[in-house]
């Protein structure tokens, strides 16, 4: 005797036979929802829950001392911001650092592809919230924490692990995010 | 002036699709009839029209003519031949025309030397052929020409992403584009047996070479990917589960298994409505694949391609061909008869298994892509990996492989298991021993890995056993190409499973002169040195590598920066033994003005490719039987005519 397992598995092919056509419209409904929704900045990084990478930057500008991995894990949790002069976001996002920085938050920078002149003018024009500024010129602490773009920021806690990565400029009503994940890595 | 010709003939290409469709369409009409010896030629002169536009923007690329907006932003005068020439499809719109140019082509082929088909199935197929061009045309020349000139001729172009300077991958690209165009050409050979209700095993021999064509690039396009990301991206892993990973792997599942659904079609008119589903999905899974590249829905190491609105593009045409073709589907395969009636042990009973689980592992890959899009829906975020990824897919993947020992041993239609139990149990005893022997050896040895070793040893043995009892002189190529390819998968496995289990990984801070121990190699840093290429400068470091106390072979991994545009790289060096591979990478000076060196030995992991390329050179043995017998045939029924034309008279 010969059977078709077929049988077995299509029970009302009429129904069966649209079952591709469903799946293909449930993909469909998602995508679409997906290319439509609004842009989220808060991109789950690869490097959250990841200890910093060991670096030692000179110093960029003869203001600020450089900027090792060992300034990250004396306990209390710090800023990084990968910033530079040519930045028109960086420039945008400084009342922001400011007021951070007013509040007793640590903030480190990192200078990427930048000139020590361009640098100070910089820091003269938009205020200078750091406390240390690495020099970055060949962007290999900027990739080596996962960043592929100026400006970003980096919550890491007093392990020297990072905590949370916000990507773009942070406006106005970012502060309280990053002030909000500045206090979870506190705990 | 090249410029121009290759956007005018680019244009009239697309001109002439449309007469391919409409002409097509019409000559399916019985009023139409008149209609019907327009197609094909028209089908390949579309094809001759769209290579001339290719090769206009290849000799743009070669010569640097900056005053083309694509050749100033993708390429640059002092790139190396190599690069200017894989510039040419390393953008978007250069590559949308790679891909309307195979498409085209592919077609022009079908016109040309397709014979066997019912006359109104082929027009039916060419028809949809056109139809789906048109839709990459329309993406071409409304939102992506690559001919645009510049106002003003740029001074020097910008270049090439540092990451895709790579020799392997200026050739990955157009790999995997063959095998995704490939399975259009399977496409539309499934529309149109649709259309016409012919779907039977004519259908399946004339779609088959083209569904092992592109299943051949596929498996190349996947293997070299997953080499290139191993050495290039210097994280020591062959296979992350990338989104754009599973982009190209969705389409290698689905055309393995129309590539097997479409033998039992052609062989035993089985499993019609099947197959012609599978032949939707695979090229679905194709257009799935590029979109979820192109669009940058998901995140992924890829992001170098990404634009929302050609993703929208790719989603409208998306929407219109695979919608359209199920619900064409849907339609009409009720109305396919239904085909042979086989026994659950037989050969057929052992390929609809192994169909089954292919689409389950394709389903499982293709939900863990989309999972994190799903997740965030509801307002969570997660990212999937390989902790979901290898023990999901393994749940389907072993009971595959152990049918792929089995299945190639039944006869068709109706067998009897215990005519094959002998050599099955001796498969069997011979994993078994793997299984104690490793497990005894090395207990500390994870199950996946523990599980791959004895599978692939047993699929190893019993790739072979089709071959007993038969003359190797007279056993058809096909054959020989399923022996291979399915060693092949034997061999990859065993490579995968022996990287995962016996791995060793050396991160440490050197000095030159210093020396490390990783697996049986004794490294020594000897120098770290700079270096200078075409458009880069790097560190080298050079290193000596000693395998258990031998003469020290010398290593130069390398950190590379590019001037045009900026980037650095990561080169990887490489040490090749039968047994294993040395694997090394230079990283940065540390505080102490040490250097970060990062070592691996990984034992077989070499074979992991050479099983990709085994099962492509199945791939291709079968290839070469099925077109020989074809032209043998193709000549001998032109000799019947002949013979005939000459009695007539």
């Amino acid at each position: 005797m010969t059977t078709d397992p077929r049988d077995l598995v299509k029970k009302k092919p009429g129904l069966a036979l649209w079952l591709p056509l469903a799946l293909f419209g449930a993909f469909f409904v998602l995508v679409i929802w997906g290319l439509v929704r609004p842009a989220d900045r808060e991109v789950a990084s690869a490097f959250i829950g990841k200890p910093l990478p060991e670096f030692n930057l000179p110093p960029a500008t003869e203001a600020r001392p450089g900027l090792a991995t060992a300034t990250f894990r004396a306990g209390k949790p710090r800023l990084l911001n990968v910033f530079a002069s040519w930045c028109v976001p960086c420039a945008v996002e400084s009342p922001q650092l400011a007021a951070l920085a007013a509040q007793g938050i640590e903030i480190d920078g990192v200078a990427i592809r930048d000139r020590k002149e361009d640098l100070d003018r910089f820091l003269a024009t938009n205020g200078n919230p750091f406390k240390r500024i690495g020099k970055d010129d060949l962007s290999q602490v900027q990739l080596a924490i996962g960043s592929s773009g100026v400006p970003e920021t980096f919550v890491v806690d007093g392990k020297g692990v990072i905590r949370y990565q916000h990507i773009g400029d942070i406006r106005p009503e970012d502060v309280p995010l990053i002030l909000g994940k500045l206090a979870e890595a506190a705990q | 002036m090249i410029a121009e010709i290759g956007l005018a003939v680019l244009w009239m290409a697309a001109a002439l699709a449309v007469l391919q469709l409409v002409a097509g369409v019409l000559a399916l009409k019985p009023r139409g009839a008149n209609l019907i010896d327009v197609v094909r030629p028209v089908a390949v002169m579309q094809g001759v029209l769209v290579l001339i536009a290719f090769a206009c923007l290849v000799s743009l690329f070669l010569t640097t003519d900056l005053s083309v907006k694509l050749v100033a932003e993708n390429s640059h005068s002092a790139k190396p031949f190599i690069f200017k020439l894989a510039g040419t499809w390393g953008n978007h719109e250069g590559s949308m025309l790679l891909w309307v140019t195979i498409m085209a082509v592919a077609g022009g082929i079908v016109a040309l030397i397709e014979k066997r088909l019912r006359e109104d199935t082929l027009i039916a197929t060419l028809a949809g052929q056109a139809f789906v061009s048109l839709g990459f045309y329309a993406f071409l020349l409304l939102s992506s020409n690559p001919f645009e000139r510049l106002p003003e001729p740029a001074p020097e172009g910008a270049g090439l992403n540092p990451l895709l300077q790579d020799v392997g991958l200026a050739f990955h690209p157009p790999t995997l584009y063959v095998g995704y165009v490939g399975l259009s050409i399977a496409f539309s050979f499934a529309i149109g047996a649709l259309v016409t209700r012919d779907v039977g095993p004519a259908f399946a021999r004339a779609m088959r070479p083209w569904v092992l064509g592109a299943w051949i690039f596929l498996t190349l396009g996947i293997t070299a990917g997953s080499y290139w990301a191993y050495y290039t991206l210097g994280w020591g892993g062959w296979w992350f589960w990338d989104p754009v990973e599973n982009a190209s792997l969705m389409p290698w599942l689905a055309a393995t298994a129309l590539l097997h659904s479409a033998s039992v079609l052609a062989s035993r008119n089985a499993l019609r409505a099947w197959t012609v589903m599978l032949g939707v999905i695979a090229f679905s899974m194709s257009m799935v694949g590029t979109f979820l590249v192109r669009s940058g829905i998901l995140t992924s190491v890829h992001a170098f391609a990404v634009d929302p609105e050609r993703g929208s593009f790719i989603l409208a045409l998306l929407a219109i061909y695979i919608g359209g073709a199920l619900t064409l589907f849907g339609v009409r395969a009720s109305t396919v008869t239904e085909g042979s009636r086989f026994s659950f042990v037989s050969r057929e009973a052992a390929l609809v298994f192994n169909n089954v689980m292919l689409c389950g592992i394709l389903g499982i890959v293709l939900v863990g892509t989309l999972y994190p899009l799903l997740t965030e829906a509801m307002g969570v975020k997660v990212s999937v990996g390989p902790p979901y990824f290898n023990p999901v897919s393994a749940i389907f993947a072993i009971p595959m492989l152990l049918v792929l020992a089995v299945g190639p041993l039944l006869r068709w239609r109706q067998d009897r298991l215990n005519r094959i139990t002998m050599p099955v149990a001796i498969a069997a005893v011979l994993a078994a021993a793997v299984l104690l022997g490793v497990e005894v050896l090395a207990p500390q040895i994870k199950v996946l890995p523990l599980l791959g070793l004895a599978v692939a040893v047993g699929v190893a043995y019993a790739s072979f056993l089709p071959l007993r009892g038969r003359n190797l002189h007279r056993t058809p190529l096909p054959i020989w190409g399923m022996v291979i390819a399915h060693f092949g998968i034997a061999v990859a496995l065993f490579g995968m499973a022996s990287e995962s289990a016996f791995s060793t990984e050396r991160l440490a801070a050197m000095n030159p002169g210093d020396s490390q121990q990783v697996g049986p190699y004794t490294l020594t840093l000897k120098n770290i040195a700079p270096v200078a290429g075409p458009n880069w400068t790097a560190l080298e470091a050079t290193v000596a590598a000693s395998y258990a106390g031998g003469e020290p072979a010398i290593l130069h991994p390398q950190a590379r920066t590019f001037s045009n545009p900026p980037g650095n790289r990561t080169e990887s060096a490489l040490k090749t033994r039968w047994n294993g591979q040395l694997y090394a990478v230079l990283g940065e000076e540390g505080e102490d003005g040490r250097w970060q060196m990062r070592f691996w030995w990984k034992p077989f992991v070499p074979l992991i490719w050479l099983g990709g390329l085994l099962v492509a050179l199945g791939g291709l043995l079968a290839l070469l039987g099925r077109v020989a017998s074809d032209i043998r045939r193709l000549v001998a029924t032109d000799k019947i005519a002949y013979r005939r034309q000459r009695q007539g008279r």
